[in-house]
């Protein structure tokens, strides 16, 4: 992608986009002073008129051009399904699948614009004919093979009618079309119960029990919600969604208790935009990082104790907690996040994640030069750190770089781009002076 | 130069074609439409002298043409025909009525009808269909809906909740574009069959544009390939059917995918049925492709204009509503975006890096143009106002609103790290770097960026990668859910139904598939033997398709986006659409002959089919014939619609693009989740 990269620094050319602005801007001012009259009601914004020119036009068009011949305008069928074996049944189904099909619609003519049902004959059938298995299930089929999901459907209403759903059951374990249409089909009629009955006599145990957890989201009391969640615990599901769904009911637990904790000054301070209830395990721990920061590891609503029930990895428990105490501006509690002492006692700073991404984490949070220019330093590939102190304007990051690496050059260019005067400034004329060529 | 005739109407430029002059230059006074209402840019050839044909307005930015294409059939018919069914309709009802309409109807309906239409023709009031208690006085009451359960359900309860209050009144039901069986069951069982008189409003497509004409069916793309429910193929056949019906006979069909086979089946029955009629046609091929042939496409981020318009400000029904950022002052916009706004019909389909200078050279074309007052006198003047201000004017305000867009969406993709992002999504395509990848769609789930973000990521990776390695599936998963809520686990198990974000089984052989399949040999029940196949072979082969049809240019070589020289400068030169791609090549090779490994790979369901037994006849080179009409079942991207017209152009057709809904990675995954009541 490297080569794109040139295009890619196109797309940022901000510059040619302003330009064009303030072209038009001045231009915006002649064009209010000949206002005289708004005429913006005039510019056709909607979809081309259809002109009786245009038409006519068209009309011509293909009068002129030549007929051309009568080609044999058939095409061939091809082989959608494997083909049932003809079957002996006295019914015309073919007629039948007509009644729920439309017929053609006609060229051109005036008859195009009713609608079809209009001129269409509509044939009353009825599906009552089908009283034998082998009738009912042959229907379903040639209706399978029509590829119509209206007519698919319109067969399994009646078969579900008139079959024990044992036995529709039965049958569609090995018509997979079929069975998924009747699968939809129940789900729009909400019929959970014989849903559940179906996934069953399938063996398909882990849908079911996804389906049944579905129903939580139909509950509106939140200890109504949690005692179904618990309920859901029994449910077939595969082992991970289960750990899964086990989490869930803790969540919402906790989220319970939570919610009707917590000291009142802080929340006086910054007060809740939302309720903690249903949101998200991490949306949790940064509500816990941001009201319940330094709670023993015993209280539910701790930080510690959240990361450890719900296996929160290092690396997003430190970016959610960096996120929260950045936002109220605890710059110690941020240092302390990186800090570990090693045994004799010497403080070092690490990160599961790299440094230039907590500096980006703490810009966007407005921290102040002193603290960017900290995780800056820590950056360890340099010419990342140079170009990230650069766009953050940490002058003494840069400097020391420089001064490191012994570029007198750099350091001469980075004097032109300080203030005269400034402690920057001096600092360089310090270094520059002190170094020996 | 022999000869050089003053004007020429657009309709005689082919007739020109053939006059033997050396070197052609014309220029019309003044903007001149063909019929269509499309702007006339033509090369010529002629005897091997490329003549210019030049028009007062200017055509697409400097993109050669190599032949003339061909004009363009006028769709505003399908409009007219939508308009007098709806009418029709409305006077079976005759009397003052109250008129309910679906909410996704609503914008469809603008386009046909106003306000005054419905008026002339007895409507009162008009409501929007919310589900919620009705206040109207109405007597007579008409719906006009999609055929869903859920909204026929509320129907019901509207009738019965009247009967236990003793009112009476007439209710019709309009549906759109057809009425279901399972629909009126309901009504049967819900008692109210008979009290309410239903019809069908047969709209099946509407012309969004001179080239795009949509079914409005973004759900077809969760029915069809999430549920497995065909209840739409009829409908896409009959859509098919009227396009033949109105600008056919078609001589050939391409097609593949499952969904589109049944298509095509559905629109032949349908012609057998019809009678035929003898007429010039003005769409000579159809090519059918389902959207589940490609996927990676469009869950790619759109980077050509008119597409990162979509993806930023959702165009909906060919118009997009810009915000205070875009307009700069205290109100939104409702804008059609249209060949009809010129300028955006020149940057539509260009990269968005080359947008800023063509609309600051623009920006510096209209202030030249109004400098030009400073020498006038009063005549003169007076002339320029009659005549030019008024088109200065609008071009100003169009100039101003893209700019404004363009300054917007900038804003908003530098806040999010688009260039990181696109990185990612590039070294994806190219499969290089994929721990990388992984750790960086890791920490963009970490960070709780945009929901949608990462399980676009997600997608691409398993889609690129043939799915996830268990122990990153099992990571990645339990993360997302941590990050964006338990209740995704609905999403993920979609996810993996439609094979869009599915772990590597490493273990299922052949023994699982042997043993499934046995049992369904075992069955004799016909017809699912393919489905079973079908579950297990969801892998998307995505590199080996990519090596076979090279579709990702190697990374090292330039890529000028000034000038295109493939497809793939829809996505930065990074790849070439699938979907496109594979239009290409049976275009160019009438057929899916040499593709069989290709057809493999995608699941097969390919075809090629001509009209009568020998479809040698066919290959008669009219305009017809290089008209192509692309049916995307399951919807299309605005990306791939501008991959369509570059190809158009670089071969001399004229594309179509008839699409059940226009898509792109938000709406496509936002149809995958489950997590709301």
């Amino acid at each position: 992608w490297r080569a794109r990269c040139r295009e890619y620094d196109a797309i940022w050319d901000a510059a040619t986009l302003k330009e064009s602005k303030r072209a038009v801007n001045s231009i915006r001012s002649l064009v209010e002073e000949e206002d005289e009259e708004d005429d913006v009601e005039k510019v056709s914004w909607s979809g081309e008129p259809v002109g009786s020119i245009s038409w006519s036009v068209k009309e011509t068009a293909s009068s002129i051009r030549s007929t051309g011949e009568v080609r044999d305008q058939s095409f061939p069928k091809i082989n959608t399904a494997p083909s049932l074996p003809k079957n002996s049944s006295g019914y015309s189904l073919s007629s039948l699948f007509k009644a729920f099909g439309e017929t053609s619609i006609r060229n051109y003519a005036p008859e195009l614009r009713k609608p079809k049902s209009e001129y269409k004959v509509r044939y009353v059938y009825s599906l009552e004919k089908f009283r034998s298995l082998q009738d009912k299930l042959l229907l379903l089929d040639e209706a399978v093979n029509a590829h119509d999901g209206n007519v698919i459907t319109a067969v399994l209403i009646y078969l579900k009618k008139s079959l024990s759903k044992e036995n529709l059951f039965r049958e569609l374990i090995t018509r997979e079309i079929a069975l998924r249409h009747y699968i939809h089909f129940l789900k729009e009629i909400e019929e959970q119960k014989l849903l559940v009955e179906l996934f069953k006599s399938l063996d398909r145990t882990e849908d079911m029990a996804l389906m049944q957890y579905r129903d939580h989201l139909n509950i509106r009391d939140e200890n109504k919600r949690r005692d179904f969640l618990k309920s859901c615990l029994s449910l077939p599901f595969s082992p991970d969604d289960a750990t899964h769904v086990q989490d869930h009911y803790t969540l919402l637990e906790r989220q319970i208790i939570i919610e009707s904790s917590g000291q009142a000054d802080i929340f006086k301070k910054y007060p809740r935009k939302a309720s903690i209830l249903n949101m998200p395990i991490i949306t949790t721990l940064y509500y816990s990082c941001f009201y319940h920061y330094g709670e023993s590891d015993g209280t539910y609503s701790s930080p510690a104790n959240i990361r450890k029930t719900f296996r929160i990895s290092d690396k997003q428990f430190l970016l959610t907690c960096l996120g929260a105490r950045a936002k109220l501006k605890a710059w110690f509690d941020v240092d302390a996040l990186f800090t570990t002492k090693n045994w004799l006692g010497y403080t070092k700073k690490r990160s599961p994640i790299g440094f230039h991404r907590i500096v980006d984490i703490l810009q966007k949070n407005n921290a102040p030069v002193q603290v960017l220019q900290e995780y800056v330093n820590l950056v360890e590939d340099a010419e990342q750190k140079i170009s990230l102190a650069q766009k953050y304007k940490c002058h003494d990051v840069i400097i020391n770089t420089y001064r490191d690496l012994k570029d007198r050059q750099q350091l001469i260019v980075y004097r032109g781009k300080v203030e005269r005067g400034s402690s920057e400034y001096r600092k360089i004329e310090e270094i520059l002076s002190n170094s020996v060529r | 130069m022999e000869q050089l005739p003053c004007i020429y109407r657009p309709n005689n430029i082919r007739s020109f074609y053939w006059t033997k002059c050396s070197l052609l230059v014309l220029r019309f006074p003044a903007l001149i439409k063909s019929n269509n209402g499309q702007c006339v840019s033509l090369k010529m050839e002629v005897k091997g002298w490329a003549g210019v044909l030049l028009c007062s307005t200017s055509g697409p930015m400097a993109h050669s043409v190599r032949r003339d294409a061909p004009e363009l059939p006028d769709f505003s018919l399908l409009k007219r025909l939508a308009r007098d069914q709806l009418i029709y309709l409305l006077e079976q009802l005759p009397g003052r009525k109250d008129l309910f309409i679906e909410a996704d109807l609503m914008s469809p309906l603008d386009r046909i009808a106003n306000v005054t239409t419905l008026k002339q023709h007895d409507v009162d009031k008009l409501y929007k269909v919310e589900y919620k208690p009705i206040v109207s006085t109405s007597d007579q009451l008409c719906f006009l809906i999609r055929p869903r359960i859920k909204t026929v359900k509320w129907i019901c309860d509207v009738v019965n909740a009247d009967k236990a209050f003793g009112r009476f009144r007439k209710y019709k039901i309009i549906f759109s574009p057809q009425k279901f069986y399972a629909c009126e069951n309901l009504l049967e069982e819900q008692g109210i069959f008979g009290d309410v008189t239903t019809d069908e409003w047969s709209f099946y497509l509407l012309p969004l544009d001179d080239d795009i004409i949509s079914l409005e069916l973004p759900e077809f793309f969760r029915d069809n390939f999430l549920e497995g429910d065909q209840r739409w193929v009829r409908t896409a056949g009959s859509a098919l059917h009227l396009l033949h019906s109105v600008y056919g006979p078609f001589s050939k069909l391409y097609g593949i995918g499952r969904c589109s086979k049944m298509a095509y089946e559905s629109w032949r029955e349908q012609v057998e049925e019809g009678e035929q009629r003898a007429r010039q046609a003005e769409i000579g091929n159809v090519f059918l492709i389902d959207r589940d042939v490609d996927l990676v496409t469009p869950l790619c981020s759109q980077v050509v204009y008119e597409g990162l318009v979509d993806d930023i400000f959702r165009i909906k029904c060919g118009c997009v509503e810009f915000g205070p950022d875009v307009t700069s002052s205290d109100k939104s916009i409702k804008v059609m975006l249209n060949s009809q706004d010129k300028v955006f019909n020149e940057i539509r389909n260009e990269h968005f890096s080359q947008v800023f200078g063509f609309l600051s050279q623009k920006a510096r074309n209209l202030q030249t143009a109004y400098d030009k007052r400073s020498g006038m006198d009063i005549k003169q003047m007076k002339t320029f106002v009659s005549e030019e201000l008024k088109g200065l004017k609008q071009e100003h305000r169009l100039l101003s609103l893209h700019i404004g867009a363009s300054e917007s969406m900038m804003k908003r993709k530098t806040k999010q790290d688009f260039q990181e992002l696109l990185k990612t999504e590039h070294s994806l395509l190219e499969g290089f770097e994929i721990r990388e990848c992984i750790s960086y769609i890791e920490e963009h789930i970490n960070r709780q960026v945009s929901m949608v973000e990462s399980m676009r990521l997600l997608c691409l990776l398993s889609l690129t990668e043939n799915g996830l390695l268990p122990k990153d599936y099992r990571s990645l998963k339990a993360q997302f859910l941590q990050s964006y809520g338990i209740d995704h686990l609905l999403t993920f198990s979609n996810l993996k139904q439609l094979g869009l974000l599915v772990e590597q089984q490493p273990g299922e052989t052949l023994t699982v598939m042997e043993s499934r399949v046995g049992k369904l040999v075992n069955d004799k029940t016909a017809g699912k033997l393919t489905d079973a196949f079908s579950s297990l072979a969801k892998k998307s082969n995505f590199r080996a398709l990519g090596r076979r049809l090279n579709l990702v240019p190697k990374s090292d070589e330039e890529y000028d986006l000034r000038v295109p020289r493939d497809m793939a400068y829809i996505f930065s030169g990074a790849y070439i659409p699938l979907s496109c791609k594979l239009i290409e090549q049976v275009l160019e090779r009438d057929g899916w002959t040499g593709l069989e490994e290709v057809t493999r790979m995608l699941n097969g369901h390919e075809f090629a089919v001509t009209a009568g037994s020998n479809g040698s006849d066919a290959r008669v080179k009219t305009d017809s014939q290089r008209i192509i009409l692309v049916m995307f079942l399951g919807g299309c991207t605005f990306s791939e619609i501008s991959a369509l017209r570059f190809l158009g152009r670089e071969k001399g057709l004229k594309f179509i693009v008839v699409t059940t809904a226009i898509t792109n990675s938000a709406r496509l995954l936002e149809s995958m989740l489950d997590n709301h009541a």
